[in-house]
């Protein structure tokens, strides 16, 4: 059982993708300048990666070698359709401002990285939980990144004024470089430092 | 079979097509009723929005009560009853060379090569007096085609509101076209002169309060001057000849439509 544990638990701060891999940084750019939509991101990306890595695992030992990134990547965007046909459906206007980054989901690195670097090799249980904890590790970066770019950037979370801001007749003064995708960068580079200063053996050694 | 031979690698991956196009279009043919739902939908909550009479949380079905959708022949200015206004896709229109109007590139202001020969055009009437029109109105920008309404008061002139509700501009820079407080510019402007030019248009800067030409221009946005530029030409466009004018005239004569 411990194995089982250190698969889903492991990515979450020990080898988070986002924090020790910097996969997945185009979407946590985009899409976290509000709670709300990473929230429907998070969640849209865990069931894509669980879906992938067990339905890889599932069929890896039919998967002919040549073309096995082939057959990931079909797998893969053919979840991501679905995911992308239901957000349309139940929650259009999440959608509506998450737009192209559903559909971007298929090049999240993440999620084929899993594919081919785990799922390829372990049996379906163990896949599907390295795919939950794969996709909640990247959810929790996105969520911390997101969080701080609301609360700063507009003094809101979940759209509920925190912070009232001065053009609503509050004392806050909203920092527009928050809503501004480069302030991701800076957050995602304050959280790798953080990560690394309570988890030392992340630091890479110097060449 | 070997697991590397090609008869394996033929038949898996035509396995896999098979197994995954079955799942995708399930999805899209069960899904696609409520999708077309929320468009519709959507499309309503902008014309609301632009007449400036959304309401948050009173039923769309009720609110639209008090709209009455039309379609009219650009051509002739005149209201056909040959198309179902609450089916009819212009865009769709736009796209059949039997359906749709080739503009002549000299007059391609809003930068579109064609439109539908018919649009469909929402009324609000009060007591059977025209209180508003709300028109439908798009054109290219910097990357992307911007499709948004327009809402003119009684007089045909007045802008009651205009925004945009779908397009693809940068966001931050074009994608401020979306500002609220880029759009409450518009209200009070007016898109004719008394001679009846369309004199509309976006300044690059701001517009100086004093000069009498403030009524017809509105601010551009910094970051965003292709943008807006696009904005003021698909207006000189649809408010133009091949637009709405004749619609609009007629209405103005109270011809019986």
């Amino acid at each position: 059982m411990s194995q089982a544990k250190d698969v889903l638990l492991d990515p979450l701060f020990n080898k988070n993708p986002i924090g020790l891999q910097i996969l997945g940084i185009c979407s946590a750019l985009a899409v976290t300048s509000k709670l709300e939509t990473v929230v429907v991101m998070s969640l849209a990306v865990i069931f894509v990666i669980c879906g992938s890595n067990a339905s890889v695992s599932l069929i890896r030992s039919q998967i002919p070698s040549n073309i096995r990134i082939i057959v990931q990547i079909t797998i893969i965007a053919t979840l991501v359709i679905i995911v992308d046909q239901f957000l349309k459906a139940y929650a259009f206007g999440i959608s509506k401002q998450l737009s192209v980054f559903v559909g971007l989901i298929i090049t999240n690195c993440i999620v084929l990285g899993r594919a081919e670097g785990f799922a390829m090799k372990n049996p379906v249980g163990l896949s599907f939980l390295d795919g939950l904890g794969n996709g909640l590790g990247y959810s929790i970066v996105l969520l911390l990144v997101a969080f701080f770019r609301e609360l700063l950037g507009a003094g809101k979370l979940l759209g509920y004024t925190i912070l009232p801001s001065t053009s609503e007749g509050g004392w806050y003064l909203p920092n527009g470089l928050m809503l501004l995708p480069p302030s991701a960068f800076f957050i995602i580079g304050l959280l790798i430092w953080l990560l690394r200063t309570w988890k030392t053996d992340q630091i890479e050694k110097e060449n | 079979m070997s697991r590397d031979s090609t008869g394996k690698i033929l038949s898996v991956a035509f396995l896999l097509c098979v197994v995954c196009s079955i799942l995708v279009s399930t999805a899209a043919v069960l899904l696609s009723e409520r999708q077309e739902l929320n468009k519709a939908e959507e499309k309503r909550r902008n014309i609301l929005l632009a007449a400036g009479l959304y309401q948050e949380g009173v039923p769309l079905e009720e609110q639209f009560r008090r709209i009455e959708a039309r379609v009219v022949d650009l051509r002739s200015g005149r209201f056909s009853s040959d198309f179902d206004p609450a089916s009819y896709d212009s865009r769709a229109a736009a796209r059949n060379p039997e359906t749709r109007f080739q503009i002549p590139p000299k007059q391609d202001l809003a930068g579109i090569k064609a439109h539908a020969l018919y649009q469909d055009v929402y009324l609000v009437k009060e007591n059977g007096r025209l209180q508003q029109v709300i028109l439908p109105v798009y054109g290219k920008g910097l990357w992307s085609t911007m499709y948004g309404f327009i809402s003119l008061d009684s007089d045909l002139s007045t802008v009651i509101g205009f925004a945009f509700y779908e397009h693809g501009e940068t966001p931050g820079l074009g994608g401020e076209i979306d500002n609220p407080a880029w759009k409450g510019l518009w209200p009070g402007k007016r898109i004719y002169d008394d001679q009846g030019n369309t004199r509309i248009e976006v300044l690059k800067g701001a517009v100086d309060q004093q000069s009498p030409e403030a009524i017809h221009q509105v601010d551009g946005i910094s970051g965003a001057t292709l943008t807006v530029r696009g904005v003021g030409n698909l207006l000189q466009y649809w408010m133009g000849q091949n637009g709405y004018r004749k619609l609009l005239e007629n209405l103005a004569e109270g011809v019986e439509l």
